[in-house]
């Protein structure tokens, strides 16, 4: 029994309540119940000298019963389909009209990861969300762990380059041939860190910097060319703390990476081109004079060495990049989970 | 109706301004060469210890609760700069009476500041957040303004037609008060200065044989009888006690000049005791150009340091950004070590105008840390580049933006953590070569505007652009060929990027920049990897004039 009414001897008139919580569990089931009224019949002859200080027990389980039900039809139960749901964030486009299609857009104010393996699409859609936020007369912020963005590509996806602020971490010769500077590892081994631990807390502390310095449209955390070993190091505190910093703010918070690490954190997760059946709708089509064809059969049809076509004729013109979306916060469930967009290499249109 | 602002014990008070924390203490202003320094002038609480201008300076320390400081021209200077400030606030007719003493004309001025008791506190207010106590005084003429400012402590304001009643408890020291308490003279008053002041004494001792004490007894003097003796100076001190002079103002156009410096007795190592003086001296300075309803664009800080040890250092560290620098531009600061002088200089260059200590102190700060001089610092001296504020008026319906002085703190602690001239915005350069941009400062302010409406259907006829990312630096790669063509590519550096080339397109040649030294010329491929069951899509780069194989970058 989970609930009883025990009087002692040295205080006979009080009356101590346990677990009345659970008194509706209690008064519920047959067998305690019926214990229960054994246990009000036999509490008089048990007790006689409570019976001669004060009320009956009987009668004070009675007060007692009736006030705790008072009390239960003073809370109100209310549905959990009735309870307040959190503001629907709101979603701004993507740039890409089939993601928007799959995703409803880039949710402002939530975190959302963007995955896949190299060559998955991952900084095509990156810039694809740069262009539309830049469009729309938003700042933006690429927090590049490996000071990876291609000017050239991010002009030509239409990023209006005056409202990118690009945060270079790491230390790099850009010099077409150089070996890994010098200075750098000289510089790393008096630091006595790792090059790479150094990166992921320039990147932290630049991102932290950003989140609190607001008014940024869109904050991008290019973590694509950091191992997922090296990014998990990014404790989910961390992402916590980002998730809050950005909540109720018009910031959205994009996260490129290899594979998932924000865990619940994230809002949005989309996984890029990542499965294997997909290889060869993925890669590149050729623009041949005896048609497109998929490189792969190309491959196991001719011989390198004997290939008589040469090389310069085939370009790469575009690519096939699909999604899959893996979670979402939103209300509306997706009707299918997968979409696919092309992107065209720049001089190609 | 005229003001004039007066500050009593001018030199103490310009001290007392650079040190505030000096006003609970006896404080007595020596001058002169080691060791016969003299005291010239005394605070109130130094008077009630004894201490008198002429002591020397043996004197004077042997009352051990008295700070002595030197008399510092580069103080007075800015204090009576501060001064000029304060009045040209209130109207543009401004006279430079004496360095102590400013007057200016309040005509017209009641519709802006209100009644003259308001105008006089309002007046004595910006005075006191200038660093400096004043004594304002009102008057329907110059010269009782000027003789009211400096008999009476506080505001005073003198109605018309009552000036003789009003003056007359003034001791005629105060018609001989001119040059008592200007430290500087100007160039006017340096001709025959002995003269004067030995006819001044005469005329002084003369009134008092007469028992002539106060502007009220020689405002009631005889007109006559006091010009046949004392002449024409008579007539005139006797129209001043009436306060009859009529007298026009001598307007002048005050600079716009925004310096503060301070000199230490002992030098300064350590930045956290630096940053203290700087806040001083950036609050002072913020205060005077916000009394002109002015910003500043350009901070220029330069400290005397106590050797050149430190200064060779500076020019031996490569690191440190120098004007000569092609980039210099693109930087927020830069700096100029002089080779010739033991100073050392840093300009803050911001993007945008602004006006606020703390924002320009936190920058200080974040670039000295970079930049440490590196030699103990003896003077500091910061000048502001005044600009006109920046007007701006956000939109409910325009999207967000940072807000400048947030951003420009937190793009110099970025700076802080990953390089100067990595952080930043993309300009993209007039060439064909790969890495053709440049990194330039990122202005949120500038490049706000409406965002153009586009035609949706050009909108939907964008496609989306296959993007590149590159590896800086490049990967170098041991490349198979097979008649001229990679087959197969090895990347010592990055295991997962290696394998046979399923696909390739190219080569492409390019090459430019011929006629400079760096001249460039490659080939580039673009092939496919097989890696461990996934595809990957590089760039391949053959370096013409190295004679090497690179990974460029990989199509994501």
């Amino acid at each position: 029994m989970s609930s009883a009414v025990v009087s002692t001897s040295a205080a006979l008139s009080r009356h101590f309540v346990f677990e009345d919580e659970a008194d509706a569990e209690a008064s519920s089931s047959p067998g305690i119940s019926s214990s229960r009224a054994a246990l009000d019949r036999t509490a008089p002859s048990a007790s006689p000298r409570a019976v001669g200080s004060g009320p009956s027990i009987a009668s004070v389980a009675h007060v007692l019963q009736s006030t705790i039900n008072n009390q239960k039809s003073a809370i109100s139960l209310a549905p959990a389909s009735r309870l307040e749901m959190r503001p629907v964030p709101a979603m701004v486009s993507s740039g890409i009209a089939e993601l928007d299609a799959l995703t409803g857009g880039l949710p402002r104010g939530c975190v959302t990861e963007i995955c896949g393996a190299a060559s998955s699409g991952r900084t095509t859609l990156l810039l694809a969300s740069l262009m539309a936020a830049t469009r729309r007369g938003e700042f933006c912020a690429v927090v590049d762990a490996s000071d990876s963005l291609d000017a050239n590509s991010a002009a030509a996806a239409g990023v209006e380059l005056e409202r990118l602020l690009w945060v270079r971490c790491g230390d790099s010769s850009s010099k077409l041939g150089s070996p890994q500077s010098k200075d750098t590892e000289k510089k790393n081994k008096l630091r006595n860190t790792n090059p790479v631990e150094h990166r992921l807390e320039q990147v932290l502390r630049a991102t932290d910097l950003l989140l609190e310095s607001g008014g940024f449209g869109m904050i991008v955390l290019d973590l694509a060319e950091l191992a997922p070993l090296v990014a998990r190091r990014i404790p989910l505190t961390t992402w916590f703390r980002f998730r809050r910093a950005i909540e109720h703010t018009p910031t959205i918070l994009l996260a490129i990476e290899q594979q998932a690490i924000a865990g619940s954190c994230s809002s949005l997760l989309l996984q890029l081109g990542d499965a294997a059946p997909s290889l060869l709708d993925s890669v590149p089509t050729l623009s041949h004079d005896q048609g497109l064809q998929p490189f792969g059969r190309l491959r196991s049809d001719t011989n390198p060495s004997e290939s008589f076509q040469p090389a310069h004729t085939q370009l790469l013109t575009k690519l096939n990049i699909k999604a899959e979306l893996v979670r979402s916060r939103l209300e509306r469930k997706p009707a299918r989970s997968v979409a696919g967009f092309v992107s065209k290499t720049a001089w190609a249109g | 109706m005229f003001a004039c602002i007066y500050i009593p014990n001018f030199l103490v008070a310009a001290i007392l301004r650079a040190e505030p924390e000096l006003r609970t203490q006896a404080v007595a202003m020596l001058e002169g060469k080691p060791p016969l320094e003299k005291i010239v002038a005394v605070n109130e609480k130094a008077e009630q210890l004894g201490i008198t201008p002429g002591m020397t300076k043996a004197q004077a320390e042997l009352c051990t609760e008295l700070t002595l400081r030197l008399r510092s021209s580069l103080q007075e200077t800015a204090a009576h700069a501060a001064l000029l400030d304060c009045a040209q606030s209130f109207s543009p007719c401004v006279e430079d009476s004496a360095c102590d003493t400013v007057a200016l004309d309040l005509a017209g001025m009641e519709s802006l500041f209100g009644s003259a008791p308001d105008i006089a506190r309002a007046i004595a207010n910006r005075a006191a957040a200038l660093g400096l106590n004043a004594n304002v005084a009102i008057a329907s003429n110059f010269d009782a303004a000027l003789l009211a400012a400096r008999g009476f402590p506080g505001i005073t304001v003198i109605s018309a037609e009552k000036e003789a009643e009003q003056l007359g408890s003034l001791p005629v020291e105060v018609l001989f008060a001119e040059h008592s308490g200007d430290p500087t003279p100007r160039t006017s008053r340096e001709m025959g200065q002995p003269d004067q002041e030995q006819k001044q004494t005469s005329l002084l001792e003369t009134l008092d044989r007469w028992g002539i004490r106060n502007l009220r007894s020689l405002a009631a003097l005889p007109e006559v009888s006091l010009s046949e003796r004392l002449g024409q100076d008579g007539a005139r001190l006797q129209r001043l006690a009436r306060g009859a002079v009529l007298r026009k103002l001598v307007p002048v156009e005050a600079p716009l000049v925004f310096e503060e410096a301070v000199e230490l007795e002992h030098p300064i190592v350590l930045l956290e005791p630096l940053a203290f003086l700087l806040n001083r001296l950036l609050e002072q300075l913020c205060a005077r150009l916000g009394s002109r309803a002015l910003a500043t664009q350009e901070l220029r800080l330069t400290l005397e340091l106590s050797n050149l040890t430190g200064i060779e250092d500076e020019l031996e560290n490569p690191g440190i950004p120098s004007e000569s620098d092609g980039d210099a531009d693109a930087s927020a600061s830069s700096t100029v070590v002089s080779c010739r002088q033991t100073s050392f200089v840093r300009t803050l260059r911001l993007p945008l105008p602004m006006l606020d200590a703390k924002v320009f102190l936190k920058l200080l700060q974040l670039d000295l840390n970079a930049h440490p001089p590196g030699a103990p610092i003896v003077k500091i001296h910061l000048a502001a580049q005044p600009a006109r504020p920046r007007s701006a008026q956000g939109g409910l319906f325009l999207p967000p933006s940072p807000e400048p002085e947030k951003l420009e703190l937190t793009l110099a602690r970025i700076a802080g953590i990953v390089g100067e001239h990595r952080v930043g915005a993309l300009e993209m350069l007039d060439t064909h070569h790969p890495e053709g941009f440049r990194m330039r400062r990122f202005v949120a302010e500038v490049a706000r505007r409406v965002p153009q409406k586009r035609n949706p259907d050009a909108e939907e006829a964008s496609s989306v652009v296959t993007a590149m990312r590159r590896f800086r630096p490049p990967l170098r790669a041991n490349v198979t060929l097979e008649n001229g063509q990679p087959v197969q590519v090895v990347c010592p550096k990055r295991k997962d990027v290696q394998g046979d080339v399923l696909w390739k397109a190219g080569p492409w040649r390019f090459s430019g920049d011929w006629w400079e030294r760096e001249a460039w010329s490659r080939d580039e491929w673009d092939v496919a990897l097989q890696q461990d069951g996934s595809l990957a899509l590089y760039r391949l780069v053959h370096d013409l004039l190295g004679g090497g194989w690179f990974i460029e970058g990989t199509y994501d």
